[in-house]
């Protein structure tokens, strides 16, 4: 009995590694390929013969691709709408959610059912799109911050939290006059730290990664995001080769190097990717603390 | 709190409130008035595209006037029923949207099993390794995740088709990427990929959150190891479960469409448009504008439905509501 159950569990045990180590590696391995190819011989990686590791390592790619017309324009934009949009998406959030937690609020129930209802439901893209138009919303940067302010989910977390402080601590800084603002910005806000950072990374990682919008409202590449331009040079091998003859120059003859297809697919990839790399490992230390307090009522 | 505050409008004593007393305006109003710049916020962008819904009665085109434009009525709802190109057309982006939406529900109990199979391992560190980086393609936009299939599966230089080439398994590179043969199977597959290590990290805290004794208890009663995890480690960690299959009942026709717009191609096309996606191919790309809209009324009509209904089971069977 006792021999079995043992091997059984090694049996187990080693199944269970070995699954486990696998999907690991699918969740890595096409990092690490598009990596390998934006550093290798541009002649090697446009052919597909680039395949587990680089060969013939140069940088070059990285600093060519940020030259291409329209590129150093989008990562302005992206940087913009991550850096504008998560401090007025973390602001917004938590005040309202302050708002919220107070139950003395004019009909709150009905006013957080307001706003809570709209996670579930929208009056569809269509007529969305026809409102965003006629509020000059279309080829505006404004587009991508002022629809994300108020998310319902992140309002939910701020409250759950604050609801889960003292009421002594409020209550006390009443007694000595504190209002409203003071309150939040002396009393709340340093208490809600942690479930700021987490609502900062989430809303960080959202606009960078926003895309659709993009396709909806924006015609003038003035407001192209890195991810827009990503997907047009994707599925555009058309307007890529022109952009690649105009960036070509006159002297690059040497062809390990000169701009091809899949280099500025894949080294465009990249820089998408790294900030995420170096992001997203905190989220995963603020979220188990962050939003198990506050998914309890989700 | 103190004991008047509640849901009731009793006048606070004035000690409570300094700060009101001084302003004249109640405190209750005043803390709506702070709410009120983001309310607006919301009912710009949420509720007044409601209004757009009156397109559906007209024949509209953009750029013309509303006014300029003939008023049909209900001509584009009764399409949907009574002309049998829409009808079919309809059919075929419903029957994507059930399709997609419900294998991703078939495959929400992957994360819980693969919560389950990483409580089970013993280094710590390998574990927390494998809880990090398999939550990577979460945070990547489909955008990536598109690439990252370009970059694996084109045509002419993809990975796969180089391996299976130099293997002698296929003779030359084969479109894998336009190719209508398995798209639900592949959406889905993508999908898992980029969500399965992060599906269940909330599982993961689940299970750190139950009781280790229960767990000794069972071992000294000569519980086996599956045994454990069937008794002890799936009924602490349903409750969870079933409030995220709620959301999902909740948002079943709601699927988005960033996933299916990056994948889409003339070739797969038939078996990749679930609604917003038709909607948009329909009233932003073709001609057909005020069809469209009908059709998303339609859509955010019957989701309406769905959260009523998710929201009744959820009280139902767990005594709390979901909104």
């Amino acid at each position: 009995m006792k021999i079995r159950s043992s091997t059984g569990d090694k049996v187990f045990h080693t199944f269970n590694y070995l699954f486990f180590a696998i999907f690991t590696l699918l969740c890595l391995f096409p990092f690490y390929y598009l990596f390998i190819n934006t550093i290798s011989s541009n002649d090697l990686s446009s052919r597909g013969l680039v395949m587990w590791y680089p060969k013939e390592i140069h940088f070059n790619n990285y600093l060519q691709v940020l030259k291409l017309k329209g590129l150093s324009q989008a990562a302005l934009v992206s940087v913009g709408r991550t850096v504008i949009g998560t401090v007025a998406t973390v602001a917004g959030s938590a005040f309202l959610g302050y708002i919220f937690s107070k139950r003395k609020m004019w009909a709150r129930t009905f006013w957080y059912r307001f706003i809570m209802i709209t996670m579930y439901f929208n009056a569809g893209i269509i007529p969305w799109y026809v409102i965003m138009l006629k509020l000059h919303m279309t080829n505006n940067f404004l587009a991508y911050i002022l629809p994300m302010i108020v998310s319902p989910f992140y309002v939910i977390l701020v409250k759950t939290f604050v609801e889960s402080l003292p009421e002594v601590l409020q209550e006390s800084a009443e007694m000595d006059g504190a209002g409203t603002m003071t309150l939040f910005f002396r009393i709340i806000l340093p208490l809600i730290m942690p479930i700021a950072a987490t609502i900062a990374i989430f809303a960080a990682v959202t606009q960078w990664n926003s895309f659709i919008d993009t396709v909806f409202l924006m015609t003038n590449q003035k407001y192209y995001t890195l991810q827009f331009v990503l997907y047009k040079y994707l599925n555009e091998s058309n307007s890529l080769a022109a952009i690649i003859r105009s960036s070509g120059g006159s002297a690059n003859v040497d062809l390990s190097k000169m701009q091809t297809a899949t280099s500025i697919r894949t080294t465009v990839s990249m820089i998408v990717v790294i900030p995420i790399l170096f992001v997203y490992p905190f989220f995963q230390r603020f979220f188990v603390k962050g939003i198990m307090i506050g998914a309890v009522k989700g | 709190m103190s004991s008047a505050a509640g849901t009731s409008p009793h006048p606070q004593t004035a000690v409570n409130q300094p700060a009101a007393a001084k302003r004249g305006i109640p405190e209750r109003y005043r803390l709506f008035l702070y709410a009120l710049p983001f309310l607006v916020l919301v009912f710009v962008f949420s509720y007044l595209p409601l209004y757009g819904w009156i397109y559906s009665l007209y024949n509209y085109r953009p750029g013309f006037k509303l006014s300029d434009t003939p008023f049909v009525g209900l001509q584009w709802f009764r399409s949907i029923f009574a002309n049998p190109t829409q009808t079919q057309e309809v059919l075929r982006v419903m029957k994507n949207t059930v399709a997609m939406s419900a294998l991703g529900i078939l495959t929400s109990v992957l994360p819980v099993a693969f919560a389950i199979l990483l409580s089970e391992i013993r280094s710590m560190r390998f574990k927390k390794t494998v809880q990090i980086l398999t939550t990577l393609p979460n945070f990547i936009s489909w955008v990536l995740v598109y690439a990252i299939a370009f970059m694996m599966f084109n045509v002419d230089n993809g990975l796969i088709n180089r391996l299976l080439i130099e293997l002698g398994i296929q003779d030359r590179g084969y479109n894998y990427l336009a190719n209508d043969s398995h798209t639900w199977l592949a959406m889905i597959l993508w999908a898992t990929w980029k969500g399965l290590g992060w599906g269940a990290i909330m599982y993961i805290a689940a299970i750190t959150g139950i009781d280790q004794e229960q767990y000794d208890a069972a071992k000294v009663d000569g519980a086996g190891r599956f045994r454990q995890m069937w008794n002890i480690t799936v009924p602490g960690i349903m409750p969870t479960y079933f409030v995220l299959l709620l959301l999902s009942i909740a948002n079943f026709i709601n699927n988005g469409m960033e996933q299916y717009f990056v994948f889409q191609n003339p070739i797969n096309k038939d078996h990749i448009e679930v609604l917003d996606l038709y909607v948009y191919n329909t009233g932003m790309l073709g001609t057909n504008f005020s069809f469209a809209t009908a059709v998303s009324m339609l859509k955010s009509i019957i989701s309406i439905g769905l959260l009523f209904f998710a929201n009744r089971l959820s009280k139902w069977v767990r005594g709390e509501s979901i909104i």
